[in-house]
């Protein structure tokens, strides 16, 4: 008996474990648990989160299916009398099942590693920007990731936007020092990088734009970055995801992602700086 | 001359102690009393938070705030997480059971300190009072539990220091309680009895008390500078007067990541204990298990900064906390695999422990795995303070924590009150929580992931349907309560009679009877070499009288 239930256990194994992983990968392809793309970042990070889904949804699987087969296949059946094999321990198998999530864990730091320096994480930020802030003052900014220099500036060399922003209990103000404008919205070209320069005047707020795959808080007394650049025309919700006070879920505002051209006319419509020029 | 012997302090004690149900209303130093006080306690307070969730999902079936004015609703929410985390899954996982069962499990009679362990208790019910009376005063706290400054600064004053002193109270409770399992395992062990032949609950209950007595003063301290600020108008966390801010963070989550090993490391060790007595078979690996508590006790102390990814966190320290934190799962994972072996091959009673706690396995496998993807930078600044975290955070402490206090309730039940808890009902109890649980939170992923940010009243309407479906989850969760609370209130009247060990378990608390004596064991303490000894011909035990295991159940 013996002889025939060990091969057989193993080939059991063998299949189920394929139909997982295949089951996984087709679901990790076909699921689209996202919303929409808009910034050079969000395909690496949607191409982080299928790997990540993948590996998740065949552990969770794995896993629930042997406890569900372990409750049917070993539950006491009526009559039964007597206790379980006394197993105390198996060193083998306890090594192995040490390495796997060892391997697991230790794949996804390195690979999530990768898109972190890919989404432009390792740069310091206000090097490339601001630096004129930086210059003045010698204050140190911290920021978040998603300069996305790396994948984007390769091919794009336009000029960085350059974007002031304060967040104060409940609104977001962008102001664009260059023109003097002040606005409730966010306007940027497409396919252009943005740097925002974020400060707050009150309690903590972040930056969240779901579309850009991207969220730093801005915070009082210490000034942030966050680097972007859209690569979708379209308008996408700027969301505040720091409890900040009683109307914390109506603190919204809109990014508006124009072709360059219209971003240049919305631009000259609204520069203060222009018209003094005229 | 004739030597008048005083009498046993602690004979005169118990008989001092009032008898009968108003034990539990006494200053008892009887740590069988004392945990049923935590664990009722704890109950109540779980109902009192599970209606302030019940108010956040109400208020969530529409898009926009029409249940309760806004600043009411971050009192709501602030209350709800300091009432579960504080004074509901902390007291209970650490001080009911861990008083009811340690000095069980170390051959002793009581705690090594039983006055201090009455005085932690007796610091709850006041601190919780006071907490939720705040709201009547002048309005509750409204800033989150995580009190982030300088929204707790300018927010009403009173209700933040009411806060911050029901925090502190809590705080101290669970300092006295973890300095007295430390003294307790260590030093009460019955004679004979090494490290290593400790029931799982022990190491889990040493590690979390080493987290206890490390982390919780920091909190402590941060708290007091936090109230500073708020009534002296110092300024250390406050930025207009110079403070920073970004310290308190590090500060608070310095305590506050622990406090999730406070809250899952007792339950690991509970559930330790459940699954092989309901199986039948030893607890699998048992030398790996008590090394990967204290792995994750170690790799615990040091992963706190990746609740602040999106703070303004250098680089350097983003990849530290990334790495630290993901290797969490390797001796995490170890525990799971061993649990799992432990069914493996067992004869596993389909009972109402059994399901809970294999609901937990099932749960707390995907809150893990979505921690260890948020533990990655570039994936966390996209979903960090969305619904998502909600979920994966209530996966932890729900799904893992209170599933496994439910498995507990069902499994020590009869050596509480010497009956049985109705098992049908127990299993429909299991099957509203387990599908109302995953109905409420499984669909938040998807909220995070999309763009609902977490702590809002008002919401995109296009998130409309899966709020309402979360919420009739919740409403699933609140029902599940009433089948158990019956059976609870009914069971100790009219419950099946137990005997002393229903179960046929071989841990200590089950060789005396149930429920025990006020001083545990009618003559010396049985020496358990063998707590996890099922499916063994050799006697377990230095008795003279082997335990009788009946053959079946």
């Amino acid at each position: 008996m013996e002889f025939v239930l060990l091969p057989t256990t193993a080939i059991y194994t063998i299949i189920i474990s394929i139909a997982l992983i295949i089951g996984g990968i087709w679901a990790s392809d076909n699921l689209n648990l996202l919303p929409a793309v808009a910034s050079s970042n969000a395909p690496i990070y949607d191409e982080l989160f299928r790997v990540l889904f993948l590996i998740g949804i065949i552990l969770f699987v794995g896993m629930t299916a042997l406890v569900v087969y372990s409750l049917i296949r070993f539950r006491r059946k009526p009559g039964q009398v007597g206790d379980g094999l006394a197993i105390e321990g198996n060193l083998p198998l306890e090594i192995f099942w040490t390495a796997v999530p060892a391997i697991v864990v230790l794949f996804v730091g390195l690979y999530s590693y990768d898109i972190y320096d890919r989404m432009g994480g390792m740069q310091s930020l206000g090097q490339n920007s601001h630096e004129h802030h930086s210059m003045n003052t010698e204050e140190k900014i911290w920021g978040g990731i998603g300069s996305a220099v790396k994948e984007a500036g390769v091919e794009n060399k336009s000029p960085m936007v350059n974007i002031e922003v304060t967040a104060m209990q409940f609104a977001f103000l962008f102001n664009y020092p260059e023109a003097d404008i002040i606005s409730g919205e966010l306007h940027v070209p497409v396919d252009q990088p943005v740097s925002l320069r974020m400060e707050s005047n009150d309690v903590i707020h972040a930056f969240w734009v779901p579309e850009f795959r991207l969220k730093q808080d801005i915070i009082p007394g210490q000034p942030t970055v966050l680097n972007f650049t859209p690569t979708k025309a379209g308008r996408y919700p700027i969301i505040c995801a720091e409890l900040c006070g009683p109307y914390h879920g109506g603190m919204r505002s809109t990014v508006v992602v124009e072709e360059a051209e219209d971003y240049q006319a919305w631009f000259n419509k609204n520069s203060k700086k222009a018209e003094i020029d005229l | 001359m004739s030597i008048s012997v005083p009498p046993s302090t602690n004979k005169r004690s118990a008989s001092l102690q009032p008898q009968g149900w108003l034990r539990y209303f006494s200053f008892s130093l009887d740590h069988k009393v004392i945990g049923l006080q935590y664990l009722i306690c704890g109950f109540i307070f779980y109902l009192i938070g599970g209606a302030l969730a019940g108010a956040i999902r109400i208020e969530l079936t529409s898009p926009i705030s029409d249940f309760m004015p806004r600043d009411v609703y971050n009192q709501v929410l602030t209350l709800h997480g300091t009432i579960m985390i504080f004074l509901w899954i902390v007291p209970v996982v650490n001080g009911a059971f861990g008083n009811y069962l340690i000095p069980f499990y170390v051959g002793a009679r009581d705690m090594a300190f039983p006055r201090l362990n009455a005085v932690a208790f007796w610091l709850i019910p006041p601190a919780g009072l006071m907490l939720i009376s705040s709201y009547f005063i002048n309005g509750a706290a409204q800033s989150g539990w995580t009190a982030y400054p300088p929204l707790s600064i300018t927010t009403p004053a009173s209700g933040q220091i009411i806060w911050i002193i029901s925090v502190l109270l809590l705080g101290g409770s669970s300092i006295f309680g973890g300095i007295n399992f430390i003294a307790t395992i260590l030093k009460l062990r019955r004679p004979g009895l090494k490290l290593m032949q400790l029931p799982m609950y022990c190491w889990a209950m040493l590690g979390t008390s080493i987290l206890v007595v490390l982390s919780t003063p920091v909190l402590a301290g941060t708290l007091i500078l936090l109230s500073f600020d708020i009534v002296a108008h110092t300024g250390f966390f406050n930025p207009s007067l110079g403070g920073n801010v970004i310290v308190y963070q590090h500060l608070f989550w310095f305590y506050s990541h622990p406090a999730v090993y406070i809250m899952v490391l007792p339950a690991f060790g509970l559930v330790s204990e459940i699954l092989p007595v309901h199986s039948r078979k030893p607890l699998f690996g048992y030398v790996t298990m008590v090394y990967s508590i204290m792995g994750i006790v170690v790799l615990g102390l040091v992963v706190w900064a990746h609740h602040m990814f999106t703070s303004g966190t250098p680089p350097w320290m983003r990849l530290f906390f990334t790495i630290a934190t993901a290797f969490i799962a390797v001796p995490t994972g170890i525990k799971f695999f061993n649990w799992v072996a432990t069914l493996w091959g067992g004869r596993i009673s389909l009972n109402s422990a059994i399901l809970f706690s294999c609901g937990f396995i099932v749960n707390f496998v995907l809150g893990g795995i979505t921690g260890v993807a948020l533990a990655q930078v570039p994936f966390d600044v996209h979903v960090h303070d969305t619904y998502f975290v909600v979920a994966h955070f209530h996966y932890i402490v729900y799904g893992g924590s209170v599933f496994v206090i439910f498995s507990s309730i069902y499994h020590w039940y009869p050596k509480f009150t010497g009956r049985l808890l109705n098992e049908d009902i127990g299993r429909l109890h299991f099957l509203i929580t387990f599908v109302g649980f995953n109905l409420c939170f499984a669909p938040q992923h998807w909220l995070g992931l999309n763009g609902m940010p977490r702590r809002v009243a008002e919401y995109d309407p296009q998130f409309t349907f899966v709020n309402q479906l979360s919420s009739v989850g919740a409403l699933l969760m609140a029902l599940s309560t009433i089948p158990f609370l019956w059976n609870v209130f009914y069971s100790a009247f009219k419950g099946k009679q137990s005997g002393d060990n229903p179960w046929q378990a071989l841990t200590p608390e089950w060789l005396t009877s149930s429920p025990p004596p006020v001083e545990n064991w009618v003559g010396e303490a049985p020496l358990v070499v063998e707590p996890y000894g099922y499916g063994k011909s050799t006697p377990v035990t230095d008795s003279k009288k082997p335990i009788e295991i009946k053959e079946g159940l």
